[in-house]
């Protein structure tokens, strides 16, 4: 009996219900693994929401003048669009997913520090996220400020404003959670051997990341209750006719909201340092270096908020300032960039879906990071403050940063996390059409911004009508993209080939346990004798 | 089957409500930097506002927060050697001095509120911008304030709660030690709220 | 397993008690006096030095792992950087706000 039960080989996370059926094996799991997993498809749905929102907007802008729907029927959508893509995917989207999935695997331990605050998290993300869908439904219909609630408007106007603003406070509240359970992770659970610096660079990317939501977060938390509290009570903190400044408003927004930035962009930017040296088999180039950098942009991260409000009446000095701190941040960045770069060189490239994506990413970042530049220098951005051209400039960063990175996420994890393979073909083709789409997406809206085009509104003038068009095509192919995406994904997953543990031949820990991992990730705990990417070439 | 061993990281927990108060720490921090630009923007008007308060009954409360944190102290000293008894009575002496400290405040707000002095009201209205902004900051402040010392006390009394059922004892007592930190940060909040809002001049 | 955790006696922690009334009844006095400029200063230092002990003492970082006291130094300095650089824009102002 005993001997019988000892060759059995343990049960893996899909089969392992925890004695309970059905949904109910999932709502009330505390396995990182499945966390992760119902953060994916929550997560999935609310893009979903968020892209039909953009490709409406993007149809009435195809056209000057009215086509689809009211000018405030589209500041609602806006508002929406924004909302859903900063709170429901991008800031949660990479830690929350994969850094649940992949993170304890990694640093080959058996859980998060706290598996029961990681379930609340996902509880309070879906109760946030329900408040802010249902903004649309009561009352006088979705916020219209647009995603920064920017005061004085923000407490005038009629729309659900408070709602929306809860909603975003327990999202937050959330993401904080998140963030305090993966630094006491890293902190604690590292396995034997797993020195810091034996640490793959997705864990130190999540490490840095985690600080910015636990620093950074609370003071949008505050803020939000103040917008709340002068909404409901009548009172002027940030209203100018009761003595309030709406300036100091735009100062705490975007104390958070700055740093919040490298809350999306850095954990992007450790999937693409684990993605290349597998897809290159060579060492990562400057693994010390790359380190050192993530923490700086979220150290730096912190002290360039200003460049948002360039515009909006701070005094000369402080501009300055800021501008000189804005530039700094690029430094960090161009580190990583050239890191990756001489990963690459002389390795044996193998441009599977996952390296594509992650080359996709490169190529975009670059150009929104470059783009970011023209924005953060203050003579430049005078002429482009409130175009189109920021507009591109954020969703290069975003989207083809973060977006890309989450693309790159799931075709790297997806075997080890479903344990069969996708249809590699197919994955290559949906990548081409998704990268093409999107730059036919988003360049024109820089040529628009170059031209003048100002953003955020519901109309525009004859002169602007060609970028338009062409940007409104491109939504059109990666919409259709993402939909072939999903399909391909949801095939592999279905009736996809099965995989062993390590079908990319990849060094970092997780690919030692078996795909789908088991309940407790592994058998024995590994023991670690050398950095994570000694690939011998 | 599973054989999972439950293993036990005191020193994990305890950095994990260490980031949890940071993150209080700089909740009430975007409230301070608020409060400092607007006293940097109406010295003369703040300082107006800080004299309409009783600096008698916020010294009083401050005293009873410092006793309070000083009981709580004692409460896990006495649970590292074992004596339950008196870590109850400290838990016991905590949260009456929780409660005193909110009676207090009771009556402070309930008098300002009695001659109409809240937000909204008109006589608030009637004010120099500078001060309405004082007492909307002063409100908030010590109303979050507040609501922090309320949660503080049903933390401890569910501490003393679990020291009473024995499963906070003298070989497994982190979860009473978060519970403290928690008490203290409520107190550090109002070391720095007493002088910033009652002793303005 | 760390064991040999560091306990603070019942009389330490009455003489920190002791301390953060004094200086309470400083502040408290100090604020009587007319310091102009200095009165902001001298109260946030004193309640400085009150947090401190309360910290350091009652919050047990004295005798627990230095690696927390590290992580409140990075939290305060990122917090008085917030208020510094926010100063940069309030004190170069040349309108009222």
């Amino acid at each position: 009996m005993i001997e019988q039960e000892e060759k059995q080989k343990p049960l893996n996370f899909f089969q392992d219900s925890g004695g309970k059926k059905g949904i109910l094996a999932w709502i009330t799991s505390t396995d990182h693994k499945r966390i992760g997993l119902l953060y994916l498809y929550s997560l999935s749905v609310f893009f979903l929401v968020g892209v039909t929102l953009g490709l409406l907007m993007r149809l009435e802008l195809i056209n000057p003048g009215k086509d689809i729907v009211e000018a405030q029927t589209y500041n609602g959508f806006f508002t929406l669009h924004g909302v859903i893509m900063i709170f429901l995917f991008v800031i949660p989207g990479i830690p929350a997913v994969f850094g649940n999935i992949a993170m304890p695997l990694m640093l080959g331990a058996r859980d998060v520090a706290f598996p029961k605050l990681n379930l609340l998290s996902w509880y309070l993300y879906i109760f946030g996220a329900a408040l802010a869908l249902s903004t649309l439904l009561v009352g006088k219909g979705a916020p219209d400020t647009g995603w920064t609630f920017y005061a004085p408007y923000s407490i005038k106007t009629g729309t659900n404003v408070t709602m929306a603003v809860f909603a975003a406070f327990i999202l937050g509240f959330s993401s904080i959670l998140t963030g305090l359970n993966f630094l006491t992770t890293i902190h604690r659970m590292r396995c034997e051997g797993m020195t810091w610096f034996r640490m793959p660079l997705f864990a130190w990317a999540l490490y840095a990341t985690s600080w910015i939501q636990l620093l950074a977060t609370p003071v949008i938390g505050i803020t939000l209750l103040m917008i709340a509290a002068e909404r409901t009570l009548g009172v002027g903190l940030f209203d100018p006719t009761l003595g309030g400044d709406p300036i100091l408003y735009q100062h705490l927004f975007w104390i958070y909201s700055h740093p919040a930035v490298y809350i999306m962009i850095l954990p992007g930017m450790g999937v693409i340092s684990e993605i290349l040296p597998v897809f290159a088999r060579r060492r990562i180039f400057g693994y010390t270096a790359i380190v050192y950098s993530s923490l700086a942009i979220a150290f730096i991260g912190y002290f360039v908020w200003g460049h948002h409000m360039f515009t909006s009446g701070m005094s000369g000095p402080a501009r300055i300032i800021f501008s000189i701190l804005t530039f700094l941040v690029a430094i960090p960045s161009a580190i990583k960039v050239f890191n990756w770069l001489a990963t690459l060189y002389k390795g044996s490239i193998d441009l599977k879906p996952p390296m594509l994506f992650a080359l996709g990413f490169i190529f975009l970042f670059l150009i929104g990071g470059l783009t970011g530049l023209v924005s953060g220098a203050l003579a430049t951005t005078v002429h482009l403050h409130d175009t189109y051209f920021v507009v591109g400039h954020f969703h290069y960063v975003m989207f083809g940063g973060t977006g890309f990175a989450f693309f790159a996420a799931i075709h790297y994890w997806f075997p080890k996390i479903y344990g069969r393979m996708y249809d590699i073909k197919a994955a290559t083709r949906n990548f081409w059409i998704i990268f093409g789409g999107f730059n036919v997406l988003y360049f024109p809206m820089l040529w628009a911004g170059m031209m003048g085009m100002p953003r955020r509104y519901y109309d525009y003038l004859p002169e602007f009508h060609i970028p338009n068009i062409i940007s409104t095509l491109g939504s059109w192919i990666v919409a259709f993209g993402i939909i072939m995406m999903i399909i391909t994904l949801v095939k592999g997953f279905r009736n996809g080939k099965p995989v062993g543990k390590n079908p990319w031949n990849a060094l970092t820990l997780e690919w030692q346990a078996d795909s789908p991992p088991i309940t407790e990730n592994f058998e024995e705990l590994p023991v670690v004798t050398e950095g994570p990417y000694e690939y011998k070439s | 089957m599973s054989t999972h061993v439950e293993h036990r990281d005191d020193t994990a927990r305890k950095m994990g409500m260490w980031l949890f108060l940071f993150t209080e720490l700089l909740l009430f921090g975007g409230l301070f930097l608020v409060y400092s630009i607007y006293r940097f923007a109406n010295p003369e008007d703040f300082a107006r506002g800080g004299h309409e308060l009783n600096v008698f009954i916020g010294a009083v409360n401050t005293i009873v927060l410092i006793t309070s944190s000083l009981t709580v102290a004692i409460s896990i000293s006495a649970m590292q050697q074992g004596n339950k008894k008196l870590v109850l009575q400290m838990l016991g002496i905590t949260i009456f001095l929780a409660i005193v400290f909110l009676v207090n405040k009771y009556f402070e707000w309930g008098h300002k509120i009695h001659y109409d002095l809240y937000p909204g009201s008109n006589l608030f209205r009637a004010l120099p911008p500078g001060e309405g902004l004082y007492f909307l900051l002063y409100y908030f402040m010590t109303g979050l304030h507040a609501l922090h010392v309320i949660i503080g006390a049903i933390i401890l009394g569910f501490m003393a709660w679990y020291v009473h059922k024995d499963e906070i004892d003298a070989t497994n007592y982190a979860l009473l030690e978060n519970g403290g930190l928690y008490w203290h940060l409520v107190d550090l909040i109002w070391i720095f709220l007493f002088p910033l809002m009652y002793l303005i001049h | 397993m760390e064991k040999n955790h560091h306990i603070v006696g019942y009389i330490t922690n009455i003489w920190v008690w002791v301390a953060l009334v004094v200086l309470t009844i400083i502040t408290i006095t100090v604020a009587e006096l007319d310091l102009q400029m200095l009165t902001v200063t001298v109260a946030l230092a004193i309640a400085t030095v009150k947090a401190g002990v309360v910290l350091a003492y009652f919050m047990h970082l004295k005798f627990d792992k230095i690696i927390l006291t590290i992580f409140l130094g990075i939290v305060l300095l990122v917090f008085l950087s917030f208020i510094v650089l926010t100063f940069v824009d309030y004190s170069f102002r040349t309108t009222a706000i």
